[in-house]
């Protein structure tokens, strides 16, 4: 666990107000400099920012290393893609106990998007909390792939093809979200609560005992807590914030499909919160885009990109520990 | 079905089983020695199928490419080890992951630029193109034969290896414990090489006997990688004889459910939406299983330390 | 080469442009952005499509319709999130004119309503999903290639002709493989003794296979484009399957780019599709000699297609007399249809889908060894997709 010196404290607080200070002025530096598609890309590393750092909460702090957490993400986006779906085929989406009509209010869809992740988290990670280790990456790493082949057979809603929307989630008269500003100012607003939801969660006493749980598990349970519940509590808040960057990332791309759910996508939650720093819930943000800044710097290099960004990745693992937000937030204290 | 077919698909599954067990003998070694997760491991198979591919026209035989290969990718294997995974033992398993992820990429680009994007054709030796009747009526491929063979051989290979001589008993002693090795005086750090060696030889041999039956091309490691993970696990980590029942209860399940599931879901429901459910359910089966075993034994059936 | 050389060179040169297209010297240029598979297992396929798109403009002398084009490229990593923020990027960014190199279904299907809300026209080389065809028809989609049931129609109609009495059917278990196999089913009228779907990307069909050899077909059809198709083959005839039971595929099963990773096992093998490297026209032989020439290997039906719109899209530049601006005017243009395709005979359904020829083609080898098709017969006419009906445009 890393706690900052109050030095290191003071640096941080004031790079998260630069950075938000940024994110906040991005969409006129863009304006300014002629490039406006960037206000696209940092919405997507805001969403994506979002999925990282519900990870980071489980993986950073709870020590939960999470290898289906695209699994939630892709929940989240399928409550919002088979909703829609309903709408344009004008069929309920169920006739029985009760009739359940397809809608595009968001309102409705993205509290359901992260109930549902929740959902799912809490099935899942009642079963898969008992293991811990190699077991425990595996194990969250087989259920992302049931839902992956699940996904694929629901042919009503394409199967593999997955569904694209032809209109994005509805947030009143006054909210468009075609507006790709107004797009990239509401998955902003979104993200800043969650992190400082998340933030006041790991320094409650209920954060305390999931990162105790963490380094010594049988003391928790000798202080007389249930580090099971405790970390099921966190799986649980985890998936619904990943749901909720699902319903976003579907969306941002106008499309839901099974790839949302692929292993390789859990691998690149896990690679954007350990390049951003772990337990920093700052850091999977930072994470997130410097790994989509990359994939794309990279990309516009050569066709053979990864072979420099394979690399990269062993490249911070070796040297660089603490992530980026380590060298942006300065020195910490490590007491694990 | 009737029992032929059951026989046949018992065989298939027997196949599946020893090519997992060739991976993940390896893995799990690798695994209980030096604590270590290498998703690389299946860039090594990648490598040994492309060596044997290359091989074959040039030195005229199948076999004689597996011989030069097999040494050449265990080479490259320790190369790996001393160069980039040797600075990862004593970190955590999540460093672990995401260093050889990296790995993946690098390898999955450089065979891209060395070989091109278009797979590779390799064809079994002439005397293995047949089939084999080995019961009446149920002719089998003569190839995939010879991977049973030469997959049980080298599990048997293997049983001495481990229980018969020195290399194998310094492999048991760091397997139930790491630091005992190292005050004994052995030195440690040869072992490791070595046996990252063996077990980057062994994924070769699956590689390389694979290539044959499927596409040689880029990206095939990683499909085998994740079944080869879901055996060790099953198995229990850093136990060879865990990756052995783990990789014939992946191996079966995995082939009769594809053979049957779909049979048996269009009995109890309509056509367009068994065939459907029945490929996604049989995809689903060895996860599920997986799933199972953990919840029941978190540690997999054969812990390696108890 | 002296300056006075260059000179003169250049003059001769805008003097044969003249000749050449009726427009010349138009200002501006033209914007593609070609947007397709350049790493991973399905890269093949997008760098065909990009090689061939290349050499058309090339041969075109790096115009089209007398406009000068410049291309754009993108790797979409097969991930329909990803092809559509290229997608953004290029229409924001570089304010494209045109979006083309699209290979698989699900990307296409991604990217057309935020296209059609930008107003960008899609020309795909490949994908033609069915949805695209019927319902959700789009004034900006045109399936260049075919409607993806094209081909497995032609061969439906070719097994029942073969007078195929028991046929066994297997695709990947995705929407396309599920539209092949309702494509055989609408002209092959014997009876199905298997219709099996597989786990798309499957390397190993053992269990497969034996299912199918106790079914006892005597026919077997099968779609599976790219790796999939080169496991399977493989594998059909080590089983002994080869020879005794006839096998039937698309042309997208058995097209250059995985004949040779497939190998012999393809020999002799009947396939389907709207293009073949042996269609005897003056602009198929200069295609098929310039690709050769330029990248050392033989085009695939992929590479054909990529060809084809280029071919499309400098006609209909050149109709509208680069007034890239006006959409109707594009859109009319490029409904015309009015090139000399590679493959022929070729025009526009109402949907904006090919009305064209089906050839039933043999896997052979060429005189330098190479596995190759030749057209062994036509299978069908001038044929339409069953969707257009549908199409409300």
């Amino acid at each position: 666990m890393l706690e900052r010196t109050n030095e290191g404290n003071k640096r941080e607080t004031a790079a998260v107000l630069i950075g938000l200070a940024l994110l906040v002025a991005l969409p006129f530096l863009a304006d300014a400099i002629g490039k406006g598609f960037y206000v696209t890309l940092f919405t997507r590393i805001l969403i994506l920012g979002l999925a990282a750092v519900s990870l980071d909460l489980i993986l950073g702090y709870g020590g939960m290393v999470s290898f289906g957490h695209a699994a939630f993400v892709g929940i989240g986006a399928y409550v919002v893609g088979i909703l829609s779906w309903h709408v344009f085929d004008g069929s309920p989406l169920m006739t029985w106990p009760v009739v359940i009509e397809g809608t595009e209010n968001g309102f409705v869809v993205w509290p359901l998007a992260a109930l549902m992740g929740a959902l799912f988290a809490l099935a899942i990670g009642a079963i898969s909390l008992r293991t811990t280790g190699i077991s425990f990456i595996m194990i969250t790493l087989a259920f992302a792939q049931m839902l992956f082949y699940l996904a694929i057979g629901l042919r009503t809603y394409g199967g593999e093809d997955g569904i694209a929307l032809y209109n994005k989630s509805g947030l009143g008269s006054s909210i468009d979200l075609f507006d790709k500003t107004t797009f990239y100012y509401v998955c902003l607003a979104i993200l800043v609560v969650f992190v400082w939801l998340c933030r006041r969660l790991t320094r409650s006493r209920f954060g305390m005992v999931v990162r105790g749980a963490r380094i010594n598990e049988r003391r928790m349970r000798a202080l007389g807590f249930s580090p099971y519940r405790h970390k099921l509590t966190a799986f649980v808040i985890s998936g619904a914030g990943a749901g909720l960057s699902g319903a976003l990332l579907a969306n941002a791309a106008e499309f839901v499909g099974p790839a949302y759910m692929s292993w390789q996508r859990s691998g690149e939650l896990i690679v954007m919160v350990v390049l951003g720093g772990m337990g920093t819930l700052f850091g999977p943000v930072v994470g997130a885009a410097a790994f989509l800044l990359l994939e794309e710097g990279l990309a516009d290099l050569t066709e053979h990109w990864q072979i420099v960004l394979g690399p990269v990745l062993l490249f911070v693992v070796v040297f660089a520990r603490r992530g980026i937000w380590g060298w942006i937030a300065g020195p910490a204290r490590e007491d694990r | 079905m009737n029992t032929l077919l059951l026989v046949e698909q018992g065989l298939n599954g027997l196949q599946l089983g020893v090519m997992l067990f060739l991976m993940a003998a390896g893995l799990t070694l690798v695994f209980g020695i030096m604590d270590m997760i290498n998703l690389a491991h299946g860039s090594l198979y990648m490598i040994g199928a492309y060596l044997t591919a290359t091989l074959t026209p040039l030195v005229g035989s199948f076999v004689l490419a597996m011989v030069v290969a097999l040494p050449l990718a265990a080479l490259i294997g320790m190369a790996v080890e001393v160069v980039a995974l040797r600075t990862l033992y004593r970190r955590e398993h999540l460093d672990q992951v995401l260093a050889t992820f990296g790995l993946i990429l690098f390898f999955n680009e450089l065979v891209r630029i060395v070989w091109g994007p278009q797979p590779i054709f390799l064809k079994p030796p002439d005397w293995l193109a047949g089939t084999v009747e080995i019961i009446p009526g149920v002719p089998y491929p003569a190839f995939r034969l010879a991977i049973i063979a030469v997959g049980l051989a080298v599990a048997g290979f293997l049983y001495l290896l481990i229980t018969r001589t020195r290399t194998g008993m310094l492999i048991r002693a760091g397997a139930s414990n790491r630091e005992m090795l190292g005050a004994l005086g052995v030195d440690v750090k040869r072992l490791y090489t070595l046996v990252f060696g063996l077990g980057a030889a062994l994924a070769a041999l699956a590689g390389a006997m694979a290539g044959p039956i499927l596409a040689v091309q880029v990206g095939m490691g990683e499909s085998i990688l994740i079944l080869t993970f879901v055996v060790i696990v099953i198995g229990g980590l850093g136990s060879v004889r865990g990756a052995l029942v783990g990789a014939l209860l992946v191996g079966m399940v995995d082939t009769l459910a594809r053979a049957l599931l779909p049979t048996v879901l269009r009995t109890m429901m309509p056509p367009s939406q068994a065939d459907g459910m029945g490929a996604s359910l049989a995809s689903m089966t060895i996860y599920i299983l997986m799933a199972a075993v953990l919840a029941w034994k978190p540690r997999g059936l054969f812990p390696a330390h108890a | 080469m002296n300056s006075a050389s260059r000179a003169t060179a250049a003059f001769v040169a805008a003097g044969l442009a003249c000749f050449a297209s009726p427009v010349t010297a138009l200002d501006g240029e033209v914007k593609i952005g070609m947007i397709t598979t350049l790493s991973g297992p399905g890269s093949g396929l997008g760098i065909d499509v990009r090689d061939a798109f290349a050499l058309a403009l090339k041969d075109l002398g790096g115009t089209l319709g007398g406009v000068k084009a410049t291309v754009i490229e993108a790797d979409d990593q097969q991930k329909p999130d990803v092809a559509k923020q290229l997608a953004d990027r290029m229409v924001e960014r570089d304010k494209v004119d045109v979006v083309t190199g699209i290979i698989w279904s699900n990307l296409a299907l991604a990217l057309m309503p935020s296209l059609e809300r930008a107003e960008v026209f899609l020309l795909s080389p490949n994908a033609g999903p069915s949805q695209l065809a019927g319902k959700q028809c789009n004034p900006f989609f045109f399936g260049v290639a075919y409607q993806n049931d094209g081909q497995h129609e032609a061969m439906g109609q070719h097994m029942q002709s073969q007078g195929i009495k028991r046929a066994y059917l297997m695709a990947p278990n995705y929407p396309a493989g599920k539209d092949a196999l309702t494509g055989v089913k609408r002209f092959f009228k014997g009876e199905v003794v298997g219709e099996v779907y597989t786990t798309v990307g499957q390397l190993d069909y053992a269990a497969e296979l034996a299912q199918l050899r106790a079914a006892a077909p005597d026919g077997v059809y099968i779609f599976y484009p790219g790796g999939m198709g080169i496991n399977f083959v493989k594998q059909y005839e080590q089983a002994g399957l080869k020879g005794k039971v006839p096998l039937f595929g698309p042309g997208f099963s058995f097209s250059e780019d995985s004949l040779p990773a497939i190998g012999d096992a393809a020999l002799g093998v009947m396939n389907t599709a709207q293009w073949s490297g042996d269609i005897d026209n003056p602009q198929n032989k200069k295609f098929v000699q310039g690709f050769e020439a330029a990248y050392g290997r033989l085009p695939s039906v992929y590479a054909a297609q990529a060809y084809d719109v280029a071919l499309l899209l400098d006609s209909a530049i050149r109709k509208t007399g680069g007034a890239l601006a006006d959409k109707a005017a594009l859109r009319a243009a490029l409904q015309a249809a009015d090139f000399k395709s590679i493959r022929g005979d070729f025009k526009f359904n109402t949907n904006h889908y090919p009305i064209q020829d089906y050839y039933l083609r043999e896997v052979v080898k060429d005189d330098k060894g190479r596995l190759t098709n030749v057209i062994r017969g036509t299978v069908f006419e001038d044929h339409a997709d069953p969707y257009a009906a549908e199409c409300k445009m």
